[in-house]
């Protein structure tokens, strides 16, 4: 079966994102980029169900423009065998984006398209439910462990009190959350062989979808900070603390 | 405006969040609707007829909503849409979950995990795992809303809300519930103790954190951790605090080994007060923290709690 990975290029997951100083958006320029941890986490998995002789092909699939072709060779030194960039200036909401999505869906034809649950930029959380929603597929959102048996495929979700597990039937949409895998390195004879793996160039306009913003972004500012406290030196001084200036225990 | 609110429950207990998440649909402003889909839920739907704000709850309480699932969920919501300009579920698993799936249905977008509200289609909401908030307008009819219940104060529970008793019963089967391994504590939730208190990767292995567990006792908290603690496997990812974890908001957190990582901090630096227990004096905790202690917290656990 093959496997469709939609990716994220992002800002590096070590870098603080500082605002504009006109509170326009947050400056991005000149700052590390790389593909979102989710999505990375996406790869590794489609890659093992490819090793695992389960998937046949492993598709990735990138919106942006021509940067996000950085993150689709990073994939494809992971072990992905092909992937499409769906050129575009525009910053496109989460809808948009899965209705881009879907159209690849509908060509390609996937059994199981893994995504990240969320990107680290916007943390959203939301195309995969999209794209479910979109193709009529059934969801397995914040998966920490994949098990493909016939048609179905099994999925362990991490919810707020535990675990669940979730029978579904394919083709089906999942999400990945930290816990499923731990991303290989890029080796570098594999860094070399992804430059000549096919990366298609397709136009987001070519769809023929209307992809008109949905949000407008009036402002970004910076989150009211905290200022740092006081080091206390024993025990006692801090429960002392506690009780009497802070009145947060008894 | 008429405003809909999914109820976040087990079946048996409302979750105090969806208190909070009311208090978020009233800032909005409107005649507010609780739905609470699931199965066997009648003790959840009493504890919601009481909820101040609310006009009315609606109830599904059928086999198809027992487990939740996203696929059958979304099109109850979706069925109901036509009647509410907003919809709005807390942005906790479930809500995460199904919620996305019912704004594609609708052709609308999200806005997801809202700290404020501006006005009706106007909102706050944190970005860049909160190292920035964004004011964000929704241009859509519909406005679906997730909501980080921890920005909003829970409304009281004094009410008299009607029950209406829905006859919808939407099953996608696409998917089944096969099974739940629940982590079951004596202790209060993560995301409703007023107490918490996390180790990280300095509690050096999951044993260790059987030091945390007498101080919450002592201090009635709950237990969470960094998301290095459950990357090395020291402990279950339902412990995670922080930016893809879980959002706390406690009156007194307790941040142990922790050396403050951007994604955990987002996870709980609007507690009210934060202390740092840890061995390097330049970890970042101790620029969020209001009282810090450099001590190794094999000796300082022990102390605190033999002395709370």
């Amino acid at each position: 079966m093959k496997v469709l990975v939609p990716i994220k290029r992002v800002i590096d997951y070590n870098v603080k994102v500082r605002v504009k100083p006109d509170n326009s958006n947050v400056d991005l320029a000149n700052i590390k980029m790389a593909i979102n941890p989710f999505c990375e986490i996406a790869v590794e998995e489609a890659v093992r169900l490819k090793e695992a002789g389960i998937a046949t092909e492993v598709i990735t699939v990138s919106i942006g423009n021509k940067s996000c072709q950085e993150q689709l060779r990073t994939a494809l030194a992971l072990g992905a065998d092909r992937a499409i960039q769906i050129e575009t200036d525009e910053n496109l909401d989460s809808l948009n984006i899965a209705k881009l999505l879907q159209k690849i869906v509908k060509e390609e034809q996937p059994q199981l398209v893994i995504l990240g649950k969320q990107a680290i930029d916007s943390d959203n959380n939301q195309t995969g439910q999209m794209l479910a929603a979109l193709t009529g597929m059934p969801q397995g959102t914040f998966v920490s462990k994949i098990k493909v048996d016939g048609d179905k495929v099994y999925v362990t979700r991490e919810i707020d009190d535990g675990l669940q597990t979730l029978a579904l039937t394919l083709p089906a949409i999942v999400t990945t959350d930290l816990r499923l895998n731990e991303p290989r390195y890029a080796s570098l004879p594999n860094i070399m062989k992804a430059k000549r793996k096919p990366l298609t160039v397709r136009l987001a306009t070519e769809f023929e979808l209307d992809l008109a913003p949905r949000i407008k972004l009036l402002k970004v500012t910076l989150p009211a900070s905290r200022q740092a406290g006081i080091i206390v030196e024993t025990i006692d001084e801090l429960i002392e603390k506690l009780k009497n200036e802070a009145k947060v225990i008894l | 405006m008429s405003i809909l609110v999914f109820a976040e429950h087990d079946n048996s207990t409302l979750k105090v969040d969806t208190l909070k998440t009311v208090a978020a649909a009233q800032a909005i402003g409107g005649d507010i609707t609780l739905l609470v889909a699931g199965y066997n839920c009648q003790s959840v739907v009493c504890a919601a007829s009481k909820i101040n704000g609310i006009s009315k709850v609606l109830v599904a309480d059928n086999v198809v909503y027992a487990h939740q699932l996203a696929e059958n969920v979304s099109l109850l919501v979706l069925e109901l849409a036509v009647d509410y300009e907003h919809i709005i579920a807390t942005a906790l698993s479930t809500g995460k979950n199904f919620m996305p799936r019912v704004a594609a249905l609708l052709d609308v977008t999200q806005i997801s995990d809202i700290i404020a509200v501006k006005n009706s289609d106007t909102f706050e909401r944190p970005i860049y795992a909160g190292n920035a908030i964004a004011t964000v307008q929704s241009l859509d009819s519909k406005k679906v809303i997730t909501v980080r219940a921890t920005s909003f104060d829970a409304v009281a529970t004094n009410g008299t809300a009607d029950i209406v008793t829905l006859d919808i019963a939407n099953d996608a089967s696409i998917s089944a519930h096969v099974s739940d391994e629940l982590t079951v504590s004596e202790r209060p939730d993560l995301g409703a103790a007023n107490v918490v208190i996390s180790g990280g990767r300095g509690m050096k292995n999951g044993e260790n954190f059987k030091l945390l567990e007498g101080i919450a006792d002592k201090l009635g908290g709950a237990i969470g951790a960094s998301r290095a603690a459950v990357d090395a496997g020291f402990v279950s990812n339902n412990m995670q605090v922080g930016q893809t974890g879980k959002i706390v908001a406690p009156d007194l957190y307790i941040a142990v080994g922790i050396s403050g990582a951007i994604q955990h901090l987002a996870g709980m630096k609007d507690s009210k007060v934060i202390v740092a227990i840890n061995k390097d004096p330049d970890a970042p905790i101790f620029e969020v923290a209001d009282y810090g202690i450099v001590a190794d917290l094999f000796d300082a656990l022990p102390e605190l709690e033999s002395k709370l």
